[in-house]
């Protein structure tokens, strides 16, 4: 693996592959010594435009678990008006030898223009790319989905008729396009739930059902269902009414958690607006995986960096 | 060109296809079309060889985009007269967007006297509607009407004159001096933060969409505000399926409606957005396949009365980024007639002789310029392109002549090339190669301008 830029690129068997080492990742944090050697000399950067101290720090925690040295670069501001371009930026790091960037951009696409641009030779995760994609976020949920239905039996298996609804803000989420093609990829079948006015225009060319109604997609028992976050900045601009509008329609209360199937697995990316989308009874409850996806998360980032900067990276 | 060529003296083309077929001798004398016939001569001309070649009325483009004053990094009134040049252009219309905006009759006719200075073209200014182009107040456009610059097209490119009683107020303003309003066609409200065309890839690359709808239902408002006050409407760049709907329903009720399509929207998708080469980001976006085959039949049946490059030329860190970040626009002059030959010609839904109404003829017509679009006729200006159709080539950027090189075509196959430009009478591109600014400043100086 040259760059994990996508999941939309990402094949059955490659994901597959990569939840694996995840698992003996895993492995490596209940070890006394939490430490591999693997990347000991290499370089990675944290480059962020974008605020995300749980990314970054999760990011972080993967590179030093791997014996990389860690270089944090913030750099809010990106336009070439109000500052560094993303190209001189690009060209210092590379300058100062980083082996892997991890890079968060507001951008859509900017983690990929750095990969495509011969500026620098490292290989590029993306962190997160404006309402692209978050790859490492879908793994890091594929990976606990796949665990918690199959525990220790989770190596080699894949999702297959895993039914997964996603309620929220699908149209600024990367997370839930993330999602949507490594899901469905590893076979589970994905739903979308949202306000009409929170969804995209055209999702014609997606693999997901979509609906409005929270209510009539829990009572079709879902296996998972994935709380989005809906950002402040969303609620003035005539999205929806007001936040109480939207709890109670769309939010995952304790009478729709209840209503769960008792296998059901509940999941948010974080951080989580309690009493708006998710109530603290789901959030807190045993079906909720909101820790298991951040411990997940580490183990998720260390087989991504594992895979694009051990050893020769393979040209894709 | 022989080098001891002498100022002034008239040229003899030879054998070119005139754009209906026929084969003809051109004779170019005191920057007139002097003689056209077969087997003619004229003592002390120059001669081109044109046999093979085409012959077409200069080109004129309504909507070119000079940067000058204010954005000499990204073009000069020079250096876009060039491109012009080399693209067979012998008008330009420039854009108002300038800084100091082109707004006062002073502006217009510092433009005007440096493209007449660069002599490459008839450089044609276009006063803004607005005063800054901020869409508040209305420019002086009688002043600038009335100015050396002669100002006839108003346009606040790069904005929409959104308001609706601002933009009726125009419309009627301008009937006193014969103007017409080009409207850049875009609800600003619809497309805040818009990059890219709305649907289906904008909802899987994650880039803000630019709805059709936000160009359609301006071109509605605009159509029948024209209807109401009974005045002239020009719609700029126009890109979608549903515009070219709307606008054949308004010539179809006799409102005074005129189009444009620019080359981009006439050939390229918005499918090159993926891969977030900032190259094809510009404004209006790159739409569908069904819009660009909308497009071309709104061209082959009138719909559509011309083509204009929309010609945006910007430094290279402008595009040298992350896709929020880039600058909207293209190149446009160098690449045009070889893309509507592609996109029109080959594909058989115009002729050459369509080509000189769409690319000479009718804008002329439109802009009220003086001395351009009059065809090729004895006793006519001599403004005329020599065009290679059997040519194909790769383009690179050893084809713009400008200063930017953001356009979409490098490293595409494109046909045909042109050979030569005849401005005013005299020669601003030979042999495929434009000529030196000290020898079109050589040129009879009553010819050039």
């Amino acid at each position: 693996m040259k760059h994990l830029l996508s999941t939309k690129g990402l094949g059955r068997a490659e994901a597959i592959g990569l939840l694996d080492i995840a698992e003996d990742m895993a492995d490596v944090a209940n070890r006394e010594v939490k430490k591999l050697p693997t990347l000991r000399g290499k370089t990675v950067v944290n480059l962020f435009f974008e605020d995300s101290t749980r990314t970054r720090i999760s990011f972080e925690a993967a590179a030093k678990r791997l014996s990389a040295d860690v270089i944090n670069f913030s750099a809010k501001g990106s336009s070439v008006s109000k500052g560094e371009s993303l190209k001189d930026t690009a060209q210092t790091l590379a300058a100062m030898g980083a082996d892997g960037v991890v890079i968060r951009h507001p951008a859509s696409g900017a983690p990929e223009v750095l990969a495509a641009s011969g500026w620098i030779d490292a290989g590029i995760i993306n962190a997160g790319d404006g309402t692209h994609e978050h790859p490492t976020q879908a793994l890091l949920d594929a990976f606990t989905i796949r665990r918690r239905l199959h525990g220790t039996a989770s190596r080699g298996t894949g999702l297959d008729g895993v039914r997964v609804t996603i309620v929220g803000d699908v149209l600024h989420s990367r997370v839930a396009r993330s999602n949507l093609w490594l899901l469905t990829t590893l076979g589970a079948e994905v739903t979308f739930v949202a306000p009409p006015t929170l969804l995209p225009m055209d999702m014609s060319g997606w693999p997901a059902a979509v609906g409005f109604d929270l209510d009539a997609a829990i009572a079709a028992k879902p296996d998972v269902i994935m709380m989005l976050r809906i950002q402040a900045e969303r609620m003035n601009a005539a999205f929806f009414p007001n936040s109480r509008e939207y709890s109670r329609r769309w939010g995952l209360d304790d009478v729709r958690f209840a209503r769960l199937a008792p296998a059901s697995i509940v999941m948010h990316p974080g951080p989580m607006n309690r009493g708006l989308e998710i109530s603290s009874e789901a959030a807190d409850s045993a079906a909720s995986t909101v820790l298991e996806q951040v411990a997940n998360g580490v183990s998720v980032r260390m087989a991504a960096l594992y895979l694009l900067m051990s050893g020769d990276r393979e040209d894709s | 060109m022989p080098s001891d060529r002498i100022p002034g003296t008239p040229w003899l083309i030879r054998g070119a296809a005139l754009p209906d077929g026929t084969r003809a001798d051109l004779v170019l004398a005191e920057g007139r079309i002097a003689e056209i016939g077969s087997g003619l001569s004229r003592a002390g001309a120059t001669t081109v060889d044109a046999d093979g070649l085409i012959v077409l009325p200069g080109l004129v483009d309504l909507h070119t985009h000079l940067r000058e004053p204010g954005y000499e990094q990204s073009e000069t009134i020079l250096t876009g007269s060039q491109a012009a040049a080399v693209g067979g252009f012998t008008s330009v219309f420039a854009m108002a967007n300038t800084s100091p905006v082109q707004d006062t009759a002073g502006v217009v006719e510092q433009v005007l006297a440096l493209g007449e200075q660069a002599g490459y073209v008839t450089v044609q200014p276009i006063g803004a509607v607005t005063v800054g182009l901020a869409g508040d107040r209305l420019a002086e456009l009688g002043a600038m009407a009335t100015s050396r610059a002669r100002v006839r097209v108003f346009s606040d490119d790069g904005f929409c004159v959104s308001d609706p009683l601002l933009m009726r107020r125009a419309l009627e303003y301008v009937k006193a001096f014969d103007g017409v309003i080009a409207q850049h066609a875009q609800e600003p409200r619809l497309t805040e933060k818009a990059q890219m065309n709305e649907g289906a890839l904008s909802s899987e690359l994650g880039l803000t969409g630019w709805p059709a709808v936000a160009e359609e239902s301006i071109i509605a408002r605009d159509v029948l505000l024209a209807e109401h006050v009974g005045s002239r409407l020009h719609v700029c760049h126009v890109s979608t399926a549903g515009s070219v709907d709307v606008i054949r329903w308004a010539k179809a009720r006799g409102i005074n409606v005129t189009a444009e399509a620019t080359p981009h929207h006439l050939l390229l998708t918005e499918d090159l957005v993926r891969g977030y080469d900032a190259r094809f980001k510009v404004n209006p976006p790159l739409r569908r396949r069904e819009d660009v085959e909308a497009l071309r039949e709104g061209l082959a049946d009138g719909t559509i009365d011309i083509v204009a490059t929309d010609h945006a030329p910007h430094p290279v860190e402008s595009k040298d980024c992350e896709w929020d970040a880039a600058a909207n626009g293209m190149v446009g002059l160098e690449s045009a007639l070889s893309v509507v030959h592609a996109a029109m010609v080959e594909s058989g839904m115009l002729g050459w002789s369509d080509i000189a109404r769409v690319l000479s003829a009718a804008p002329a017509r439109i802009g009220r310029v003086t001395g351009q679009g009059q065809g090729i006729v004895v006793g006519g200006p001599a403004e005329l392109t020599l065009y290679d159709p059997a040519a194909s080539r790769v383009f690179g950027r050893a084809d713009l002549a400008g200063k930017g090189a953001n356009s979409p075509y490098l490293s595409m196959t494109l046909p045909g090339r042109v050979l030569a430009t005849f401005h005013r009478g005299y020669a601003t591109v030979l042999d495929g190669a434009l000529r030196p600014a000290g020898e079109i400043r050589s040129e009879p100086e009553d010819n050039r301008g």
